[in-house]
């Protein structure tokens, strides 16, 4: 992994990218990639380092978290200074993620771990669409717009997937409240029942 | 699938999905670790022990568990018999897809139902298999399951060669299948197409022998690959490759050691595996099957992905299908084998 690291670094000096490192035993260390170097860098795997075959896209949600932190700080009372320990609680702004898996099938090599994050949380996030580099990204890209709601800038058709057009939430995102009723639609009753007019009366 | 026409040409295409959808990611983030291995056997419902094979060996790379050596035989065994039946069951269908309903159906069916029947026997269900666990199987082979086995595998070539016989030179077939919609391996790998369908565009890639996961390096099997990669490669692929399977059967229910059938240390309830996250792949008889796994240290997975190949191979579906006649879109959608259940999880 750090030769890739490496590589990328001397192909694009002013690129920002750093390596994840994974505590898990299997060692699938991933590459964090800014956004807005993540068009050349992917190009430079595909092209100059052999990594063809775009296998697996997925969307992670990361929701803001609170981390407890203790700090040590100067106090100044009645003319004596001292140091006063105190345990502070810092939120950590949440982040959505997106996860490439590339292979390489002609050198057998793989998988590299690509990732890039967005900034916060909202619903206007986006990043750059890695479908112009690989073709098989395109559904998977959906799918993440479909149930994270990332825009992929510059995908060639980015429409919900798996959701119907009209549902405007994001299903897989961490605070996502299912609704009790998934088919309930509000049907206009009152506005039918005007123009049916008043029940007849029966002879 | 909205398709647009010109007169009987195909002139933009596109697919539609989630009509099966049902957000399994979502629920096995809810649930714990071993209570997604059933709504696996879901996914791809004509294959479910590959499914369970790809998630439990996921979890085994998340945790760094070891699997005792008869269960990788059981493993073996178990996914090649889904290999040959969904091939078989393939055959069936682009028949149907062709307009040849009944027949050709109903003789793989009835060879399918003969592997069903073993599947019954080991796990208790024909097709919601559940039956693999984190680092090994549930149960071990009932008495007797191996002669069966090794009765189903010693006659299935004759089997083969009697579908071979009654469909490869058939006239209908080749006018149907031969030079439609062919790819190049360019095109197919940028695709992230896998599995047989890759193959027949003529790459050499099998999962099983590039990450020698399980203990594929113990066996000898050939790797077939297309010529020109269209729908007579891409059914042709699938003729040669059952066969080969039959070849790693007739080893593996040779070779399958006494022992343990699931690894005593790794737990199942309760199952907390180390804070990080894995990617497990094998080669699915529909293509390259992965799961991409988060822990964070809790009975639950925090991210659960499935790598599903029956929707990323539809993804060159438009680009083959564009300047074709209607007709041959169905021949084309069957040549690529999907489960709409794996298509829309």
């Amino acid at each position: 992994m750090t030769e890739i690291l490496e590589a990328i670094q001397s192909a694009f000096p002013s690129a920002d990218v750093g390596i994840l490192t994974n505590p898990s035993p299997c060692a699938q260390h991933s590459l964090l990639v800014a956004g807005k170097d993540a068009l050349d860098v992917a190009k430079f795997l595909r092209d100059g380092l052999g990594y063809d075959f775009c296998s697996n896209v997925s969307g992670v949600d990361w929701p803001p978290k609170k981390v407890r932190e203790v700090v040590v700080r100067k106090e100044t009372v009645d003319g004596v200074e001292s140091e006063v320990k105190e345990t502070i609680e810092r939120e950590v702004p949440g982040y959505l993620e997106v996860v490439y898996h590339l292979f390489s099938i002609a050198k057998r090599l793989g998988p590299v771990i690509l990732r890039l994050r967005t900034g916060n949380r909202s619903d206007e996030v986006s990043l750059p669409s890695l479908t112009p580099v690989w073709k098989s990204a395109d559904f998977q890209e959906r799918e993440i717009y479909d149930l994270y709601g990332i825009h992929f800038e510059g995908h060639p058709d980015l429409r919900r997937l798996l959701m119907w057009e009209e549902f405007t939430d994001y299903p897989m995102r961490k605070d996502y409240v299912a609704p009790d009723d998934y088919e309930y639609e509000p049907t206009p009753h009152d506005e039918i029942l005007a123009k049916v007019g008043p029940p007849k009366e029966v002879a | 699938m909205n398709v647009t026409l010109d007169g009987e040409t195909v002139v933009k295409l596109q697919p539609v999905f989630g009509y099966l959808h049902r957000n399994h990611e979502k629920i096995a983030e809810g649930n714990s670790w071993l209570a997604a291995v059933p709504y696996t056997d879901r996914l791809d419902y004509i294959c479910p022990l590959t499914n369970n094979w790809a998630y439990t060996l996921a979890v085994e790379t998340l945790a760094g568990l070891e699997v005792p050596e008869r269960a990788e035989y059981i493993r073996i065994i178990t996914a090649e018999l889904t290999r040959l039946q969904n091939h078989v069951a393939f055959m069936g269908f682009i028949l149907a897809d062709m307009g040849a309903w009944g027949s050709a159906l109903m003789y793989a069916f009835r060879e399918r139902e003969k592997i069903l029947d073993l599947f019954e026997a080991l796990t208790g269900a024909r097709m919601m298999c559940n039956y693999m666990r984190f680092g090994g199987c549930r149960c071990d082979l009932p008495s007797g399951w191996l002669e069966s086995a090794g009765q189903l595998v010693e006659g299935f070539p004759a089997f083969l060669d009697e579908m071979e016989a009654l469909l490869t030179g058939n006239e209908i077939l080749l006018a149907r299948l031969q030079g439609v919609a062919p790819l190049t391996p360019e095109r197919a790998i940028n695709g992230g197409l896998s599995g047989p369908i890759l193959r027949a565009a003529g790459v050499d890639y099998d999962i099983r022998k590039v990450d020698n996961y399980g203990l594929y390096s113990r066996f000898k099997f050939r790797v077939p690959r297309g010529r020109v990669g269209d729908c007579y490669d891409r059914f042709m692929i699938r003729v040669l490759e059952a066969r080969e399977s039959v070849e790693i059967l007739k080893q593996a229910l040779v070779g399958i050691p006494d022992g343990p059938v699931v690894n005593p240390k790794a737990k199942q309830r309760g199952f907390r595996p180390p804070a990080g996250e894995a990617y497990g792949r094998i080669e699915g008889p529909k293509g390259e099957l992965g799961f991409y796994l988060i822990s964070d240290g809790s009975d639950r997975p925090y991210r659960f992905r499935v790598r599903p190949p029956s929707l990323i191979n539809l993804t060159l579906l438009e680009e083959l299908c564009l300047g074709t006649k209607i007709a041959d879109v169905m021949v084309i959608l069957g040549s690529i084998d999907i489960v709409l259940g794996e298509v829309d999880r």
